[in-house]
């Protein structure tokens, strides 16, 4: 191991190799396991995966063309208490943002305290349309994933808020299934909490936001359609909750409601679980050469007539301009101290932060400001002289446009690849799910870097995904 | 149900369908090629292959002189040709992903797997080696769709919408294959009998896994005018018009909302010709005529189904 990895915080070994707590009965399992039974294991994983068709499609290739997610057969696994704490800070932040989202779409308070500049309203994610406009029980972003790294054992940051359409819950739940189907020893041995329930603690959630007065509430999933990148996980999570898979085309608007089109005739829908960002889903109030959206959508929204979910408007929330007041909000709306940390941001729209940033370029991680899926970033460590030039130079165009951070010696979690067993760099993805209650269950997606070395766990830029074990202490 | 999964459904089955008949009637082609006949050139021989899957015209304008490996490679694996087997597995494929959630998560990966699977015959000569295998895989996995499908699909509309366009697709094939074989083989009064007929309609038999049925119901040589009694008129022949239409018409009126009476109409009309003609009456007018009519009013019944159920209107 060279001396570069070994500083970085391991989920499995601690800096002696010893072994951490709860890791130990997983490591003496897995050191008993030939690596061409873990390999012949992965390709098992990999067939099955193709079988089910559980693939993503990827932008800029050929129309249609289907890759898998790389899945990665050993777990990352996180104590109950760990978990707890983790849990608990992912609920707080949501918290805070349904609540900064209520009040920037109504009397704006926090702005008037002083806390969030009112710069804020002219951020392009902020949707003037929701002024005033009053959402079932005031909740905003129903599903939310909240982007966790860790840094030591007891150092965890969170990295973004995805409160738009956050993806990635199907490989929770299918990575689950797998690692039962590749390892049932291993789950009769250890107490490893369940996570199959999500489907149904979110269709919960969803019947609860409903207009008033709706007894049997009529959940659709709104999707852009088979091509979209996320066409199986929209499929799949429709199937789990037993609800239609509907594309714009299928809805219409009359009389302040919205239908589907059925074979037995026109049906109302109470509530939209929509995949299809703000931009596409009203080709008359957003983009209007939107085919994927449904005609007049907004204004029955507005009116009470049918619920999204997410709400319209929610990037205002997760935009990285506003992620920096994120802990300000938790002590602003609910008088507590953030459980969670940010990690230290610097914003090139002020004139100090951008002079430090560019002095310090290759030591940073700068992203854009509106960016996502690792596109339009820049790993300071990691770039050649030609790519740092060529970045300062993007952001010299327009700072406003880039916010940066340190970068994170994210923790690293043994991994399977073509050597064996190596560490490679991790993160985590829980989806914190508000409605009748905010809650979580005890699992998360985590998306692994697999290039030695990589710090970029998007699967759009070659990161895979493993399952993640909360095990009781 | 949702009139585009309604849709999705029906199109899935009646392409898994096609794709079973395209393949039947090539490999009777073939196996026939293979019995010694001075008197039929190799065209005279695959020419009514195409007719039957219909592009005779885009045959001709790409691949020019009929020829064996011609029609196998257009009706087999020719993408720009939307009848080939390739085309029509691809189109049951990309219908089946648009309402996965639809269907049993069996029969999803059932139709995935199909289709991952055809890949291991792209690329392949099948006229020099392989067709019979290629062939028999074609229609092995469209069993399997059909078993799969039954044995773990809820019966609600997802269910009919599929067997709907299984049925409506199926009648189509028996009658077209009937249609062109019963032309060739049979000019005009001619005599029948002789070693060329036996092989000829046991093939046409063999194309709708109905060779075994002859013997066993007729237990006597094969005639023609028992083989068309066979495909039209017995309901006990899974492959019959009869046969399809018995399963037809119980699903429309199971399916039947307030739009459905005129294809109700439309396919009992259709289902009593077959339980109450005769197969005297229907030579007396002339069997072409009758399947003519026949494959004519089945399209108009598709139709029929595409307007009320799948492309549904947009008022409350």
């Amino acid at each position: 191991m060279d001396t570069a990895v070994k500083k970085l915080f391991d989920e499995m070994y601690l800096q002696d190799e010893a072994i951490r707590p709860i890791y130990a009965e997983y490591a003496s399992w897995l050191e008993g396991v030939p690596h061409q039974q873990l390999e012949s294991k992965r390709q098992e994983a990999e067939l099955l995966f193709r079988r089910v068709g559980i693939t993503f499609n990827v932008y800029g290739e050929d129309a249609g063309a289907e890759r898998l997610i790389p899945f990665d057969v050993v777990p990352r696994i996180l104590s109950a208490s760990e978990w707890s704490r983790l849990s608990d800070g992912a609920i707080q932040r949501v918290k805070a943002l349904n609540l900064f989202l209520h009040d920037i779409y109504h009397d704006q308070e926090i702005i008037k305290a002083g806390i969030v500049p009112s710069t804020i309203l002219s951020n392009s994610q902020y949707r003037p349309e929701m002024f005033g406009v009053d959402v079932p029980k005031g909740i905003y972003a129903h599903i939310a994933g909240v982007d966790l790294v860790r840094t030591g054992e007891n150092d965890f940051y969170v990295l973004e808020d995805n409160l738009r359409t956050p993806s990635g819950v199907s490989y929770m739940l299918e990575n689950r299934k797998m690692m039962m189907r590749l390892f049932p020893e291993l789950f009769r041995r250890y107490p490893i909490a369940p996570v199959e329930h999500y489907p149904q603690v979110l269709l919960n959630n969803l019947r609860a936001v409903a207009q008033a007065g709706v007894h049997e509430p009529t959940v659709v999933l709104l999707t852009p359609g088979a091509y979209n990148s996320a066409y199986f996980e929209h499929a799949f999570i429709a199937q789990q909750m037993g609800i239609e898979l509907v594309e714009g085309q299928d809805l219409f608007v009359r009389n302040n409601a919205v239908y589907m089109r059925t074979t037995e005739g026109p049906k109302r829908v109470d509530v939209i679980y929509r995949r299809i960002d703000d931009d596409f889903i009203d080709p008359l109030s957003f983009r209007p050469d939107s085919m994927l959206g449904v005609p007049g959508l907004l204004s029955v929204y507005r009116n009470g007539g049918v619920t999204l979910a997410n709400a319209v408007g929610t990037g205002v929330a997760d935009d990285k301009d506003t992620y920096i007041y994120v802990p300000e909000m938790i002590r602003f709306y609910l008088g507590e101290e953030p459980i969670l940390s940010n990690v230290p941001t610097y914003q090139l729209s002020k004139e100090d932060d951008l002079k430090y940033v560019l002095a310090h370029l290759a030591e940073l991680v700068v992203k854009e400001v509106q960016g996502s899926g690792g596109y339009g970033m820049l790993v300071g460590p990691a770039a050649s002289k030609h790519e740092l030039e060529e970045f300062r130079q993007r952001i010299l165009a327009n700072p406003a446009n880039y916010i940066a951070q340190p970068t994170l010696a994210l923790s690293t979690c043994p991994t399977l690849v073509e050597k064996g067993i190596a560490p490679r760099h991790v993160d985590l993805r829980p989806f914190v799910l508000s409605g009748k209650t905010v809650s979580l269950v005890p699992g998360a997606l985590c998306r692994v870097a697999l290039r030695e070395g990589s710090l970029v766990v998007n699967s759009s830029q070659g990161g895979g995904t493993k399952d993640t074990w909360i095990l009781k202490d | 149900m949702l009139s585009r999964t309604a849709d999705h459904l029906y199109w899935m089955a009646r392409y898994i369908e096609r794709a079973e008949n395209i393949a039947r009637v090539l490999d009777v082609t073939y196996n026939m090629s293979l019995v010694p006949n001075a008197a039929q050139t190799e065209s005279d021989l695959w020419e009514p292959a195409l007719q039957i899957a219909g592009g005779i015209e885009a045959y001709r304008r790409d691949y020019g002189e009929i020829t064996a490996s011609g029609v196998v490679r257009f009706m087999a694996m020719d993408t720009q040709n939307p009848s080939s087997v390739y085309s029509a597995l691809r189109s049951a494929r990309e219908n089946a992903r648009s309402v996965r959630v639809t269907l049993s998560a069996e029969t999803w990966e059932n139709i995935n797997a199909l289709w991952l699977e055809f890949g291991q015959f792209l690329g392949l000569d099948l006229m020099q080696k392989g067709l019979g295998e290629f062939c028999d895989w074609v229609k092995s996995r469209s069993h399997l769709f059909r078993g799969v499908s039954f044995g773990t699909m809820l019966r609600d509309d997802a269910f009919r919408f599929l067997r709907l366009g299984t049925f409506i697709e199926r009648a189509d094939n028996t009658a077209r294959l009937l249609d062109v074989k019963y032309h060739l083989l049979l000019p005009g009064g001619e005599e029948v009998g002789g070693a060329v007929d036996y092989y000829e309609w046991s093939a046409i038999l063999r194309a709708v896994s109905a060779f075994q049925a002859y013997q066993k119901v007729f237990s006597d040589a094969i005639e023609p005018w028992k083989v068309a009694e066979l495909l039209v008129l017995r309901e006990d022949m899974p492959r019959s018009l009869h046969a399809c239409f018995s399963e037809i018409t119980p699903i429309l009126d199971q399916l039947s909302g307030r739009h459905s009476s005129e294809c109700r109409r439309l396919a009992g009309e259709l289902h009593a010709r077959f339980r109450y003609g005769r197969m005297n009456d229907i030579f007396q007018e002339g069997l072409h005529e009758f399947l003519e009519d026949f494959i004519f009013s089945n399209h108009n019944l598709g139709a029929e189904i595409q307007r009320t159920f799948l492309n549904a209107p947009s008022h409350v």
